[in-house]
C-alpha cells in the first residue's frame, strides 16, 4: 500500500509540472480564445496563425449550438471568437451578446467572401454587422440510383408509397418541419399555427413510410445500401458519394434550407483585435482552401474556390450549386420562445403517433 | 438439457455485453471510414492515433484527472467516515443524508451549479476546475463504500491497541486501517471509473483548450466519430483486460 501511495505522489508531481507551465515567451502578442464546432478546422491552420502573428490560440470545441449557448451565456470562459449557425447568431444578437465587427480590420473577409453569402446572411444579421460566413451548405435528398428509377426533383417523392420503409428523415425538429413546410409551399420560418398544423398532418401521414428518424446515421445507412432515399446535409453528400458511387444528391425544386455557420465576436471579448486578426486569417484564400479540404463543407470563399485543383470538386453542383438558379432557398431564423414551444409540441405529437 | 439451457443463457449474456465492443474492435481495423463498408484490413488508424496530439492530450488529461480526483476523494471520504463513526446517531444520519444528495442529483444540475459557483468565485476554468468538480462528485461514492466497512469494525480492537501503548495514530494505521482497506480500495476504484466516464459535469466545468476523452469524442459527433477513437478504445479495452487477468491471477499464486 505504501508503494501505491508513493506511486500516486509521483504521478501528482508529474501531472502538476506538465500541466502547470505555460509558454508566454513564444507568443509575444497575447492570446485569442476560439470556440468552434468539433473537427471544423484544419489544425495546421491554427499553427500557421500562431507562427505568423505571435498570437496564441486557445482552441475549444462544441458539438451543437444548444450546448455552446449556455456556456457562452454564463460567461464561464472568456471566449473571443465563436462559430454558431444562422438562427443561433440571431438569438445571440437579440440577447445582445455579440460585438459589432470593424470591417476595416477584415480586408480578406471583405474581398474574398462572395457577396451572395453576405446577402443570404441578412436573414439573421440584417445589416451584416456581426458575422463573417465560414461554412455553408444546403439540405437535400440523397438517393440511391439503383433503387429509385424516376428522376428525383421534388420533396413529394418522400411521400411515395413505393419507397415505404426505405426513407430516412432527419431527427431534429426544424429540419423535419422544413421538409413538410417546403413541400406545402410555405416558408420554413413559418410561425403560423394553421400552416404548422398542416405540416404536422403531412408528416404524420408520412410516418408509416419512414424507415427511421436519424441524424448522422443517414451517411452510413446510405453508403451501406440500407435505404433508398434520405434527407441529408450537402456537406455529407460528397463524402458519401465517394464511398458509394450509386448515390446522387439533389436540391428539390420547392427550395430548401441554406445554412450558414459564421464567425462572430462576443461582446465581452477581451482580445477583440486578435479575434479580428484570427477571423481575417481564416478568410485568406490559401487558409480557406486548407480548411475546405479538411472539412469538405462548401466554403463561401470565392478566391479559395478558384484555387481548388480538382476540377470535379471546383465545379461540383453539390458543393457549389448555382445559387442564382434557386429563388426559394431560405435560411433558418430564430423564431422566439413561443414558436419554439409550438414546434416542439407538434414534433412530440408526430413522434408519439402510432397508426396501429 | 438444463446444462444446455444454461450455456445458451451465458452465451446470450456474453454476446449482449461484448458484441458492441467486438464491433468497435473490428471497425478499428477497417480501412474505410464508414461503418457500412469494409475497406480492407489496416493498422492506419493506430498509426494516426499516435500522431494525433489532441487525442493523446485528452487521454492524458482523462487519466490524470481520474487518478488525482479519486485519490483525493478517497482521502477525504475515508477521513469523513472516521468522523461520522464517532458522531451521535442523529447527526450521523443528517450528515450521511447530505452527502448522499449529490449522488441522487441529476448530473446536469450538479454540472451547471458547479459552473455557476466557479463563476461567482472567479476561478479560471481549466484543469483545476474539472479536478475540483470530479473530487466533489467522487466523495459520496467513497463514503458509500467505506461506511459499511466502518460499521463492521469492532471498536474494542482499537481500544486494545491504545491500552497496549500505541499512540492514536499508530493504533489507526496498524489496527483500523488494514480492516478498512478493502472498502477504501473499492471506493477508490468506483471513484476512478466514475471520473473516467463522466461527460456532463466535465462539459460544464472545463475551460477552453482542455478536453477529456469523453468531451473530445462528443465534439466529433457533428462530423462523424473518427476511427482513431475506435483504435484508442480498443487499446484501452485490451489494457484493462490484461490488467484484470493479472489481478485475478495473483491470489492463486499466494495460496500455493
Amino acid at each position: 500500500m505504501k508503494k501505491f501511495i508513493a506511486l500516486g505522489l509521483c504521478l501528482v508531481t508529474i501531472v502538476s509540472t506538465l500541466t502547470g507551465c505555460g509558454s508566454s515567451g513564444k507568443y509575444p502578442n497575447g492570446k485569442v480564445y476560439v470556440y468552434n464546432w468539433g473537427e471544423y478546422i484544419d489544425p495546421a491552420t491554427i499553427e500557421m496563425f500562431e507562427e505568423e502573428t505571435g498570437i496564441q490560440v486557445i482552441y475549444d470545441e462544441y458539438e451543437t449550438n444548444e450546448t455552446m449557448y449556455p456556456k457562452v451565456e454564463a460567461g464561464a470562459s472568456n471566449y473571443d471568437v465563436v462559430c454558431p449557425s444562422d438562427y443561433m447568431i440571431q438569438k445571440m444578437v437579440d440577447n445582445d451578446m455579440l460585438a459589432e465587427l470593424n470591417w476595416d480590420n477584415l480586408p480578406n473577409a471583405t474581398a474574398n467572401i462572395g457577396a451572395s453569402y453576405y446577402e443570404q446572411s441578412r436573414a439573421f444579421d440584417p445589416e451584416n454587422k456581426y458575422s463573417v460566413p465560414y461554412c455553408w451548405g444546403t439540405v437535400g435528398i440523397l438517393y440511391n440510383t439503383t433503387m429509385v428509377e424516376e428522376p428525383v426533383t421534388s420533396w413529394s417523392i418522400l411521400w411515395d408509397e413505393k419507397y415505404a420503409d426505405s426513407i430516412l428523415m432527419q431527427d431534429s425538429v426544424r429540419d423535419l418541419f422544413m421538409v413538410a413546410l417546403k413541400e406545402l409551399g410555405y416558408s420554413m420560418n413559418s410561425t403560423d399555427e394553421a400552416e404548422l398544423q398542416e405540416a404536422k398532418e403531412l408528416l404524420i401521414a408520412q410516418k408509416p413510410l419512414v424507415q427511421a428518424y436519424v441524424v448522422d446515421q443517414v451517411r452510413d445507412k446510405m453508403i451501406g445500401n440500407e435505404a433508398a432515399l434520405g434527407v441529408i446535409y450537402s456537406g455529407e453528400a460528397i463524402y458519401t458519394q465517394r464511398e458509394n458511387p450509386n448515390l446522387a444528391y439533389v436540391i428539390p425544386e420547392e427550395g430548401t434550407n441554406m445554412w450558414i455557420d459564421s464567425w462572430v465576436i462576443l461582446k465581452d471579448a477581451e482580445n477583440k483585435e486578435n479575434a479580428e486578426k484570427f477571423i481575417d486569417f481564416m478568410c485568406r484564400p490559401d487558409i480557406a482552401l486548407l480548411n475546405f479540404e479538411y472539412i469538405t463543407y462548401s466554403t463561401p470563399n470565392d478566391a479559395a474556390r478558384e484555387l481548388i485543383e480538382d476540377e470535379d470538386i471546383r465545379n461540383s453542383t453539390i458543393a457549389f450549386p448555382d445559387l442564382s438558379q434557386y429563388d426559394n432557398l431560405e435560411t433558418f431564423s430564430y423564431l422566439g420562445e413561443e414558436a419554439d414551444t409550438l414546434y416542439n409540441e407538434l414534433w412530440k405529437e408526430i413522434k408519439s403517433y402510432t397508426s396501429y | 438439457m438444463r446444462n444446455f439451457a444454461r450455456r445458451i443463457y451465458i452465451a446470450l449474456i456474453i454476446i449482449f455485453l461484448y458484441a458492441p465492443i467486438g464491433t468497435l474492435m473490428v471497425l478499428s481495423f477497417n480501412a474505410s471510414k464508414s461503418r457500412a463498408k469494409w475497406g480492407g484490413f489496416t493498422f492506419k488508424w493506430y498509426a494516426e492515433l499516435f500522431q494525433n496530439d489532441a487525442i493523446l492530450q485528452a487521454l492524458w488529461n482523462t487519466l490524470a484527472i481520474a487518478l488525482l480526483s479519486s485519490l483525493i476523494a478517497t482521502l477525504i471520504g475515508t477521513v469523513a467516515c472516521i468522523a461520522l463513526q464517532n458522531m451521535k446517531k442523529r447527526n450521523r444520519a443528517i450528515v450521511l443524508g447530505i452527502t448522499n444528495i449529490p449522488m441522487l442529483n441529476a448530473e446536469i444540475v450538479t454540472g451547471i451549479s458547479l459552473m455557476l459557483l466557479f463563476i461567482v468565485l472567479g476561478i479560471q476554468f481549466g484543469f483545476f476546475t474539472i479536478l475540483l468538480a470530479h473530487i466533489t462528485f467522487n466523495i459520496p461514492y467513497v463514503i458509500l463504500s467505506v461506511m459499511p466497512r466502518m460499521k463492521q469494525l469492532n471498536p474494542s480492537t482499537y481500544e486494545a491497541a491504545l491500552d497496549l501503548g500505541a499512540s492514536p495514530l499508530q493504533a489507526f494505521f496498524k489496527v483500523t486501517f488494514p480492516d478498512l482497506l478493502p472498502g477504501i480500495l473499492s471506493g477508490f476504484l468506483m471513484a476512478f471509473t466514475m471520473s473516467l466516464d463522466d461527460f456532463i459535469i466535465t462539459h460544464f466545468t472545463k475551460g477552453p483548450g482542455i478536453d477529456t476523452l469523453s468531451t473530445k469524442i462528443y465534439t466529433e459527433v457533428k462530423k462523424g466519430i473518427k476511427p482513431e477513437m475506435y483504435a484508442l478504445s480498443t487499446l484501452i479495452f485490451v489494457t484493462v483486460l490484461i490488467l484484470l487477468l493479472l489481478v485475478n491471477k495473483t491470489p492463486k499464486e499466494k495460496k500455493n
